[in-house]
């Protein structure tokens, strides 16, 4: 095996140029080092000038989701050796603007998760004396999939309609309206509701199902979103057969 | 004004209001992957779909018009390149239904009591009620003739 390997990353410096361009750099390509690491080399070794970002080099964080030869990846998470002999092209995350080489803006997706409230809704807090929400594994297991979103939108890179429509909901911000809908303590679904079902909402998705393949923790948003709207299909269906206050 | 400004200039950059490069999809998105023209192949069968129901409202219509109305439809449907059509149609048909039944699944989410119903066996369970439909069908066919 090759013991180095080229990159070709993208660079867009506003300052000096309206487009992207391609910067390569030969890496060492160690079977432990993932597309990160190569990066962090140019970093320190070879242009301080690239811009990128990172935190916890774990999976967990989901700071360092990039187009890696086309495809929405964690780069903490993707190996160099996968790719060999290479070369690699880096790209910043599809269908976001692009502020600085591959950093992106990610300012639409925070607006839009808050929409749906992804936190837990009670109609009333219970005094602190009542103790804690009780939980069964079960009830648990309804939604726990869907907690494992860390935000890292590949999946909005990922979808087509998203970048044809930026006004979509989107995967992660669904998927994670269902990870509190779904959850047995939380009485928010009625409140979510108006968000998810707008035209912007789940009915914008057409079903390509690519979210759920690119997603780094399994969590199926495309999965969530057909759920739902099976679940926003009935609850029309029962307003109208069963008008609330006759 | 300002956007003719911002072209002629195109390096038009201040510390506050930096350019930020926004890429349009492009028209021809769905060739770029295997699994978007899948997707695409997936959505455009429905209307081979759309053709079978017409087909069937034509064939209703003949045989409600009569024997030499249905003589004439059923003509019509040996032409040749209507057995093409059907027989592609058929063939896309086949496709739609199977790729909707994969995704089948990950729509539905049935529990049994406490427990949820694994996605294989949501699978199966459109298999068999398409077959028992289809033997329906059947039956009906072979007890009329």
């Amino acid at each position: 095996m090759a013991d180095r390997i080229k990159l070709q990353v993208a660079r867009y410096r506003p300052e000096q140029e309206s487009e992207v361009t391609y910067d390569e750099f030969e890496v060492p390509c160690p079977k432990d080092w993932v597309v990160l690491d190569g990066l962090n080399h140019v970093k320190d070794q070879l242009d301080g000038t690239l811009a990128y970002r990172w935190s916890c080099r774990m999976g967990i964080c989901g700071s360092c989701g990039m187009m890696v030869n086309g495809e929405p990846k964690l780069t903490c998470a993707t190996f160099l050796s996968e790719y060999a002999p290479g070369p690699i092209r880096v790209e910043p995350l599809r269908n976001f603007p692009v502020i600085r080489d591959l950093i992106v803006d990610i300012g639409d997706f925070m607006r839009k998760l808050v929409t749906v409230k992804p936190w837990i809704v009670r109609d009333e807090e219970r005094p602190l004396s009542a103790g804690e929400y009780r939980q069964t594994p079960q009830e648990m297991d309804e939604y726990k999939q869907y907690s494992m979103c860390i935000n890292c939108m590949l999946c909005y890179s990922a979808c087509p309609i998203y970048g044809l429509d930026p006004k979509f909901l989107g995967p992660a911000a669904i998927a994670l309206a269902q990870r509190y809908n779904l959850d047995n303590r939380d009485q928010g679904a009625g409140a979510r509701m108006d968000v998810l079902s707008a035209h912007e909402g789940i009915w914008g998705c057409t079903f390509v199902g690519e979210c759920t393949k690119v997603c780094p923790k399994h969590v199926d948003p495309a999965g969530s979103i057909q759920r739902y709207k099976l679940t926003a299909a009935l609850e029309s269906m029962k307003s109208f057969f069963l008008p609330r206050g006759t | 004004m300002r956007a003719d400004t911002q072209s002629n200039q195109a390096h038009v950059y201040t510390d506050y209001h930096p350019r930020w490069l926004r890429q349009r999809v492009s028209t021809y998105w769905w060739l770029e992957k295997p699994a978007y023209f899948a997707f695409i192949l997936r959505e455009s069968t429905c209307l081979f779909v759309a053709w079978f129901a017409i087909y069937l409202l034509l064939l209703i219509n003949a045989v409600a018009d009569g024997p030499a109305a249905y003589q004439a439809f059923m003509a019509w449907s040996a032409t040749p390149w209507m057995i093409l059509l059907n027989a592609v149609s058929f063939a896309l048909l086949v496709f739609h239904a199977i790729t909707f039944f994969d995704a089948a699944p990950q729509a539905l989410v049935v529990h049994l009591g406490r427990t949820r119903v694994p996605g294989p066996l949501v699978l199966l369970g459109h298999y068999a009620a398409w077959i028992a439909a289809s033997a329906a069908v059947v039956w009906l066919l072979v007890r009329g003739s």
